[in-house]
C-alpha cells in the first residue's frame, strides 16, 4: 500500500459540449494533509473535484482510494467512501434549522417521525466532537455567512467525511473569520482529517496548507512542498509567466459631482431596515470603494441605484437629476454601467452568443443599424476588438457564453459595461471567483474608464481588491456607512476589518467627508 | 461546423427515422399485404404531379403555425392558441370574403388582413396577461382555444350557415376572393409563395434585428434582458403579436385557398401540429418550412395507404407523437454524442500538442 490515501492518475473529462476541462491530471493526497489547488478560473480544478465527488464521470484515467481502483457512479458512493464537499454556493435549506439540515437525508426516526430531540442532541455532540460548535434550532437562513460555513463543513463530518474538499472557502469571509475556520481546520488536520483547500488567495494557501498542486489548462503543472516556494514562484506557475499584477493610475482629477445618494434608507417587506441615512458623493473621475461583510446592506443600495428597487426615503440624484422615477431601461439611457454579483442570474443569458451579449445594453446605438437590421460587420468588429482587449478565451463571437469559464464569462460582462463608455459605473464584487490574471484585466479596464471621467462605484468583499483600486473609500456595517477613508493610504486589512465588524466606527464628523 | 448544431441535425433525422420505420412495424401488423402497403406509404407520394401538389398544399398551413410557435418558443413562451386563431381568422376572413365586394387581387390581400388582424387580437388576450400579470400563457392560450371555437361556431351557425346546403357551412366565397391555383393539375395556390415570404421575413426579424434579438434574450433569460435595459412587456407583447399575425394569415390562406366555403366545423389541430413542427425544427424559420414539408410528406403517404390499402389515417398520429417524444427528450442518443466527441477532441488533443 502506498502512502496515499487518494491517488488520481491520467484523469481527462470532455464535456458534452466539447470542452476539454481535464486532459491529463495526476492529484494525490496524503492522510492527514492540508492540499491546495491552485489554477486559473477554467484551469480544470472544479471539475477534478467534481470528478473525485462522484458529480461527473472521467472520461480516462484512474481513481485509488486507500489503496483500491475506485469507480463513483454518483456522489452518494463519493459520500459514503468517506469523501465531503463544502460548495462555494452552500447547499442548505435556508428555511431549516441547523439541526435539520445536518440530519437531512439521514433522519433519526421515531416510528413514523423524525426525532427532532434525537436530531438536535446529534448535531451538539458533532459540533463537540469536532470543536465547531453552533446553534441547532437556529434557522439556518439567519446565521451569518461564516456559521453557514461551519454548517456545510459539519454537515460532511457528520456523514464520515475523512476527505474533505473546500472550493473557495474564504471567498466570503472577513479576515477575523478566516482567521477563525484555519484554526478549525487545524484541528481536524489533527484527527487525522485530510483537506483540499481549493483557493485563489496565494498568502492564505502559504499560511495553511503543507503542499500544493498547481493546474494550468486542464494539467497538473506541479505539486510543491509549501513552505519550498513563495508566493511569486506559485504565482507564476499559475499563470505560465511571471505576471505584473500593479495598476499605474496616471490621472487623479476629481470633477463634478455625478452620483449624490442623501439620506437614503430602506425597510423591506419584512420590516426590517436595512439601509440606515446613507449619505455620499460620487464624483467624476473618482473610484469610490464601499467595503463590508455581505448583507450588510451594499445589494440593496445597489439595487436602489440600477433601479431594481424603489426610492423609499432620501434623494439619490445622477447627474443632479433625480433618479426615482426611473426603471432599468431608462436609467441606462443616462449612461449608466452596471457590473452585477450573479452573472449567471442576469449578467448574461447564456445560450445566447458572445457577441450578442456584448451589445445587448446598447441596441438602440445607430452605429450598430444598418437599414433598419443590424450591421454585424460593425457588430463583429467591436466585439473582436473586445475580445482580444480583454483576453477573452472563447472559439469566436458567435459561441454561446453559457460554454466559457467563470473568469471568461466576466470578462464579457465588464466589456460589454465599459466598452460603451458609460459616465457612471457601478461595479458589483467585479472579480469574485475570477482567477489572477482575468482580475488584472478586470482592474485595469475599471481604473482605465475612471482615468476617461467616468464616476465608479466599486462595491466588494474583497478588500486586497478594494484597497487597490478605491481612491476613497466607506465601508458599510448593518446597512449604515460606519467609517470613510479620504485615501486609502496606510489603510491595510485587518484594521478595515475591524470597522467591517462593528468593532470600530468612525466620528459622525469623519463620515460627513464621504458627501464631499 | 458546430457540433452541437450537426447532432441536433443527426437526432432529427434519426428521429424522423425511427418514427418511419414505427410506421412499417404498424402497416406489417396490420395489413394484409404489408410490402405493397409500405411501398405506396413511401412511394405513391412521389408518384405523380398531383400527389407531389397534395404535399405542397398540405405543407402551407402547417408552415404558418409553425413560423407562429417559432417565434413564441423562441421567447420560451408555450403559447398553444394556434388552434384558436386558426379558426377565428377562418371565420372572420371568410365574413369579408362572402360579403364584401372588391376588384380581383385587392380582395384576397384584404381578406388576408383581416385574418391576421383577428389572430393579433386573439393571441394578444394570452400575451396581455402573460406580459401584465403574469398569468400562464398555456392555461389562457388554451381557454382562448375554447372560446375561440365556441363563438366561432355560434357565428357560423346563426349569422354565416347556407341553408340550402344540408351540411354546416358557410356562404360560398367571392370568386375574386379566393386565392388562384399556380401550378395547373394540382390545387397547390398562391399561399404556398405568402408562407416562404413570411418564413424569410420572420427569419430576418428573428435573426438580423435588434428586436429578435431582444426576443432571443428574453427567452434565454428574461431577468438579463432587463438588466440590459430591455423592456420585457413590450418583448412579450410584440411576440404574441407576430406569432397571432402569422398564424391569423394561416387560418384564413387555408380557407381561401382549398375551399370555397368555410368548411371547418371543428377545431382544425394546426395549432398543435405548429408546435410539433417548430420543435421539429430546432425553432428555425427557415426550418420550418422542411419540417412541414416532412410532416406533409408522411399524411399524404397515410392517406394514400388508407385508400389504396387497408391501413387507416389515425397512424399517422402515433407516428407524430413518437416524433416529438424524441426529439423533446434531450437525453436521447446522449450517449453516442458524448463517445462522438471524446474521439473528435482526442484527435484534436494530439493535434494542440505542438502549440503547447
Amino acid at each position: 500500500m502506498s502512502d496515499y490515501i487518494l491517488e488520481m492518475n491520467h484523469i481527462a473529462k470532455i464535456y458534452g459540449n466539447g470542452v476539454v476541462a481535464n486532459s491529463d491530471v495526476n492529484f494525490n493526497l496524503k492522510k492527514g494533509e492540508i492540499h491546495a489547488l491552485v489554477g486559473e478560473n477554467g484551469a480544470g480544478k472544479s471539475t477534478l473535484m467534481k470528478i473525485l465527488f462522484g458529480m461527473e464521470q472521467p472520461s480516462r484515467g484512474e481513481i485509488i482510494l486507500r489503496g483500491k481502483k475506485t469507480v463513483f457512479s454518483g456522489s452518494k458512493e463519493a459520500i459514503a467512501s468517506g469523501i465531503g464537499m463544502v460548495h462555494q454556493h452552500f447547499m442548505l435549506v435556508e428555511s431549516f434549522t441547523v439541526a435539520q439540515n445536518i440530519v437531512l437525508g439521514m433522519e433519526p426516526k421515531k416510528g413514523l417521525f423524525v426525532n427532532s430531540e434525537e436530531a438536535v442532541r446529534f448535531t451538539k455532540e458533532m459540533g463537540e466532537k469536532y470543536n465547531l460548535p453552533v446553534e441547532p434550532e437556529e434557522i439556518t437562513k439567519n446565521l451569518p455567512v461564516g456559521l453557514k460555513q461551519k454548517v456545510e463543513i459539519l454537515k460532511a463530518l457528520a456523514r464520515g467525511a475523512e476527505i474533505l474538499i473546500l472550493d473557495e472557502p474564504t471567498a466570503v469571509l472577513t479576515p477575523q473569520e478566516t482567521d477563525q475556520l484555519f484554526e478549525e481546520l487545524n484541528q481536524l488536520k489533527k484527527q487525522g482529517h485530510t483537506i483540499v483547500f481549493i483557493s485563489h488567495k496565494i498568502p492564505e494557501i502559504k499560511q495553511i496548507c503543507d503542499r500544493i498542486t498547481v493546474m494550468r489548462s486542464g494539467r497538473t503543472i506541479e505539486t510543491y512542498l509549501c513552505e519550498d516556494v513563495t508566493e511569486q514562484q506559485i504565482s507564476n506557475a499559475i499563470m505560465g509567466c511571471e505576471l505584473n499584477t500593479s495598476i499605474e493610475r496616471k490621472v487623479k482629477k476629481y470633477g463634478e459631482v455625478n452620483v449624490h445618494v442623501e439620506n437614503l434608507s430602506y425597510t423591506d417587506k419584512s420590516g426590517v431596515q436595512i439601509l440606515k441615512d446613507i449619505s455620499f458623493n460620487v464624483r467624476k473621475g473618482m473610484i469610490f470603494g464601499i467595503a463590508g461583510v455581505q448583507g450588510n446592506g451594499q445589494v440593496e443600495l445597489i439595487d436602489i441605484l440600477s433601479r431594481k428597487r424603489a426610492v423609499q426615503s432620501g434623494n439619490v440624484t445622477f447627474f443632479n437629476q433625480d433618479i426615482s422615477g426611473l426603471n432599468q431601461k431608462t436609467v441606462r439611457e443616462l449612461s449608466f454601467g452596471y457590473v452585477p454579483e450573479d452573472r449567471l442570474e442576469q449578467g448574461v443569458a447564456s445560450s445566447v452568443a458572445i457577441s450578442e451579449n456584448m451589445i445587448s445594453n446598447d441596441l438602440e446605438n445607430n452605429d450598430f443599424q444598418k437599414y433598419g437590421m443590424l450591421d454585424f460587420r460593425k457588430i463583429d468588429e467591436f466585439v473582436n476588438e473586445n475580445i482580444k482587449g480583454y483576453e477573452i478565451r472563447c472559439a469566436g463571437g458567435a459561441q454561446p457564453v453559457g460554454m466559457l469559464s467563470g473568469g471568461n464569462m466576466q470578462k464579457v460582462v465588464v466589456a460589454r459595461e465599459c466598452e460603451h463608455n458609460p459616465d457612471i459605473l457601478i461595479a458589483e464584487q467585479p472579480t469574485r471567483g475570477v482567477d489572477v490574471g482575468a482580475a488584472h484585466i478586470i482592474h485595469k479596464k475599471i481604473v482605465q474608464l475612471c482615468e476617461q471621467g467616468s464616476s465608479v462605484l466599486l462595491v466588494s468583499a474583497d478588500l486586497a481588491e478594494i484597497l487597490k483600486l478605491s481612491d476613497v473609500l466607506a465601508v458599510m456595517y448593518e446597512g449604515e456607512i460606519v467609517a470613510f477613508f479620504e485615501s486609502t493610504e496606510g489603510l491595510n486589512e485587518e484594521k478595515l476589518g475591524l470597522y467591517m465588524l462593528g468593532i470600530e466606527k468612525h466620528t459622525l464628523e469623519q463620515m460627513r467627508k464621504a458627501v464631499n | 461546423m458546430n457540433r452541437e448544431k450537426s447532432f441536433n441535425i443527426l437526432r432529427t433525422a434519426v428521429a424522423m427515422l425511427a418514427a418511419i420505420l414505427v410506421a412499417f412495424v404498424i402497416i406489417i401488423l396490420i395489413s394484409d399485404q404489408p410490402v405493397q402497403s409500405i411501398l405506396i406509404f413511401l412511394l405513391q407520394p412521389f408518384s405523380s404531379g398531383r400527389y407531389l401538389g397534395n404535399i405542397v398544399e398540405t405543407a402551407i398551413p402547417l408552415i404558418f403555425s409553425g413560423l407562429s410557435m417559432a417565434v413564441l418558443f423562441q421567447t420560451s413562451l408555450f403559447n398553444l392558441g394556434g388552434e384558436g386563431v386558426y379558426f377565428m381568422a377562418g371565420i372572420v376572413g371568410s365574413i369579408a370574403a362572402i360579403w364584401l365586394k372588391l376588384p380581383i387581387f385587392i380582395f384576397p390581400l384584404l381578406c388576408l388582413m383581416v385574418g391576421a388582424g383577428t389572430g393579433i387580437l386573439v393571441m394578444l388576450v394570452p400575451g396581455v396577461l402573460r406580459a401584465k400579470f403574469s398569468a400562464n400563457e398555456m392555461v389562457t392560450s388554451l381557454m382562448m382555444n375554447n372560446i375561440c371555437y365556441g363563438v366561432g361556431c355560434y357565428v357560423l351557425n346563426n349569422m354565416m350557415r347556407d341553408p340550402a346546403v344540408s351540411t354546416l357551412v358557410s356562404y360560398k366565397y367571392r370568386s375574386a376572393a379566393m386565392l388562384p391555383v399556380i401550378i395547373k393539375g394540382t390545387r397547390v395556390h398562391v399561399g404556398i409563395l405568402i408562407a416562404i415570404l413570411c418564413a424569410v421575413l420572420v427569419y430576418l426579424f428573428l435573426y438580423k434585428t435588434k428586436w429578435g434579438l431582444q426576443v432571443k434574450a428574453t427567452g434565454a433569460n428574461a431577468k438579463f434582458a432587463k438588466y440590459s435595459g430591455m423592456n420585457v412587456t413590450k418583448v412579450i407583447i410584440m411576440v404574441h403579436v407576430i406569432a397571432g399575425a402569422v398564424a391569423g394569415c394561416g387560418g384564413i390562406v387555408e380557407c381561401l385557398g382549398l375551399h370555397k366555403r368555410f368548411e371547418w366545423t371543428a377545431l382544425p389541430g394546426y395549432g398543435f401540429d405548429g408546435a410539433m413542427i417548430a420543435m421539429l425544427a430546432n425553432n428555425n424559420p427557415l426550418g420550418v418550412i422542411g419540417a412541414a414539408t416532412f410532416v406533409a410528406y408522411l399524411r399524404v403517404g397515410a392517406d394514400l395507404v388508407n385508400r389504396f390499402a387497408d391501413v387507416p389515417t389515425e397512424m399517422i398520429s402515433i407516428l407524430q407523437t413518437i416524433i416529438i417524444l424524441l426529439i423533446s427528450a434531450e437525453k436521447f442518443l446522449h450517449k453516442y454524442k458524448q463517445k462522438w466527441i471524446e474521439k473528435d477532441v482526442q484527435i484534436g488533443e494530439v493535434q494542440n500538442e505542438g502549440v503547447h
